[in-house]
């Protein structure tokens, strides 16, 4: 109890638990804990120089502007490009990464490059396909049923609405805009 | 595979990478696995997500190229890739935070470079693939010894690594009292992982059962199942003799269920940086002056965390990504001795066509799933 000196008691003694548990106590000694010390100068990373060579073609790279410099290496995976590329190249341009307007227009970009790759597959020889690609067949194969009835299991309750919340927001979102839109042609006219 | 917005992927036939950098590797995959972090990535809740990108950070293949800087890799060498992207020479990597380096990620000073891991990481396509670029290959990856199955080897370049790393966050000492939050191979791995420091008591909370009862059986743990008890800050008092944890492991991160709520604004709505449930059991569930080891991936916006209950009780909080590869060689030395048994918790290996399936499975936690394993190739 914590209103008298003593520690609680344990329930196994240190051989009873050397006895029962694989390795117990091996690095007991933080001198045995390779991240123990957190910073340490003395570790070989394997580089060879103070400062590694710089990747080109990085003239167009958008960057956060809370780094003074491109990076000597970058990811080339996905260029940015279309609408989505503008709301996230303003986002890098114009936000830090302190400012949550920075991450919530990433997430916007994110939606909207989303939507435009859904209408682009529609045109393209492969169009998306939700049943494939959310992989729900493997609900039959993998127990699907059972696996939720099994135990006090607590995210079954936002599942069964995990896909209303996850695409509704979208549903609001183009109800918003379609009303917006209407208004505005109302007032061109 | 190929991410084509939330809750969907599939498996499409990309170039494959070209060297970029003078010490860049291309790496044909053999193994890779699939990590309760790519969840947040397949949900939708990681910024910068975009369409086209291929996930997988918990990769192991064969060197297929090598730039011309390269010196410690040769074609044909079989290697393991630490999920870390990292430079080994700026400020933070000549410290050993090789998490944290600020030469690979254009894209955020906060956070290091990850592959398969969205742009706010930088924007690298990651290994649940058939080939992979790997940047600084002469600092990332290592030779993967004879002995060590591949299996084993896929896992110590996250799951496994993260998991010792966190118990080593805890700052155990001897007869320490370690509560784990989670129950997941991050989770499994940190709570065997605080009896190698000695710990004198694990326990590991969750709700889903099955895993739970690995807790158990792989981590010799005591076991809580939140769903079953009313309020489990007060269940972890009783079980601590009302004095709470020394140290609480938050292996869960921003998906946090048990307060509908947190998750549905957090994970859901994202109006808040992920759902801090498991952070503020572990504030409330400490002792005073206890320590918080964060494993739980968090996103970049704030979150409500009940951080006046931490500065009252006088926590230390502990955090980071893992610098994996720190880990390796003690890590192995576990491993020879039997000390750790990594593949234990694989409960799945599935082919990369499969992936979509694999992924919803992992993320409503279907058949028993705990790890993963996508096998691309033969070795
Ligand atoms: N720091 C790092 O370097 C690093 C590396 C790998 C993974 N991670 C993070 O670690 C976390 C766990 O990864 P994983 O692969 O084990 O994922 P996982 O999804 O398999 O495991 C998470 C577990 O937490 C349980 N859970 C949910 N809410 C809970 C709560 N309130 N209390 C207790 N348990 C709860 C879930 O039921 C699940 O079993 C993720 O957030 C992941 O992003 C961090
Ligand atoms: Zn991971
Ligand atoms: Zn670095």
């Amino acid at each position: 109890m914590p209103y008298t000196p003593e520690k609680p008691p344990l329930p196994e003694t240190p051989e009873q638990l050397r006895a029962r548990i694989p390795g117990w106590g091996a690095d007991l000694d933080p001198a045995d804990r390779p991240s123990v010390p957190r910073e340490r100068r003395d570790l070989d990373s394997g580089a060879h120089w103070h400062e590694p060579e710089q990747q080109p073609g990085g003239e167009d790279r958008e960057r956060s502007i809370e780094h003074a410099r491109l990076t000597p290496a970058f990811g080339t995976a996905q260029p940015l490009h279309g609408l989505s590329g503008a709301i996230r190249r303003y986002a890098y341009d114009r936000f830090s990464e302190g400012r949550a307007a920075h991450w919530l227009l990433l997430i916007a970009g994110d939606r909207v490059d989303a939507w435009e790759s859904h209408l682009a597959s529609f045109v393209s020889g492969r169009p998306d396909n939700p049943v494939t690609e959310t992989g729900v067949l493997s609900e039959r194969r993998r127990h699907g049923l059972s696996s939720r009835r099994d135990g006090k299991r607590v995210d079954v309750v936002h599942q069964s609405f995990d896909p209303v919340l996850v695409g509704g927001s979208w549903v609001v979102a183009g109800v918003v805009a379609v009303a917006a839109a209407r208004t505005l042609v109302r007032r061109l006219r | 595979m190929v991410y084509r917005g939330p809750y969907k992927i599939r498996v499409e036939e990309k170039d494959v990478p070209r060297i970029e950098h003078p010490n860049d590797a291309i790496v044909r995959v053999t193994t890779a696995s699939i990590c309760g972090s790519d969840l947040h990535l397949y949900h939708g809740l990681m910024p910068d997500t975009r369409v086209g990108h291929t996930f997988g950070h918990e990769f192991i293949g064969v060197v297929d190229q090598v730039g011309p800087s390269v010196q410690n890799l040769q074609v044909g060498d079989r290697v393991m890739v630490p999920f870390n992207i990292y430079c080994g020479s700026c400020f933070f990597c000549a410290r050993g935070l090789w998490s944290n380096c600020h030469n690979v990620n254009p894209n955020a000073t906060a956070v290091g470079g990850i592959y398969g891991y969205s742009h706010t990481t930088g924007g690298y396509d990651g290994g649940q693939a058939e080939f992979v670029r790997v940047p600084f290959a002469d600092v990332g990856p290592s030779k993967i010894p004879d002995w060590l199955s591949d299996e084993d080897a896929v896992l110590m370049t996250d799951a496994l690594a993260t998991g010792y790393f966190g118990a080593q966050l805890g700052d155990i000492s001897q007869g320490d009292v370690v509560v784990v939050l989670g129950a997941g191979p991050v989770g499994l791995y940190a709570a065997r992982s605080a009896w190698l420091m000695g710990a004198g008591r694990v326990i590991v909370v969750d709700h889903l059962d099955y895993r739970l009862e690995k807790a158990r059986t792989f981590a010799y743990a005591e076991t809580i199942n939140f769903g079953e008890v009313d309020d489990v800050v007060v269940t972890l008092k009783r079980a601590t003799d009302h004095l709470g944890a020394d140290v609480v492991i938050d292996a869960v991160g921003a998906e946090a269920d048990g307060n509908l709520t947190q998750h549905v604004t957090g994970a859901k709505l994202k109006l808040q940086g992920g759902s801090p449930v498991a952070l503020n059991w572990a504030i409330d569930g400490a002792r005073k002056g206890g320590t918080i080891s964060v494993l739980g991936a968090y996103g970049p916006i704030f979150s409500a965390v009940k951080f006046g209950d931490a500065v009252n009780k006088g926590l230390t909080l502990r955090m980071n990504q893992a610098p994996v590869k720190r880990q390796w060689p003690r890590l192995l030395e576990h491993i020879r001795a039997g000390y750790l048994t990594p593949s234990d918790i694989v409960t799945h290996r599935i082919p990369l066509e499969h992936i979509a399936e694999g992924y919803h499975m992992f993320s409503a936690k279907l058949d028993g799933c705990i790890k993963t394993l996508v096998v691309t190739g033969d070795a």
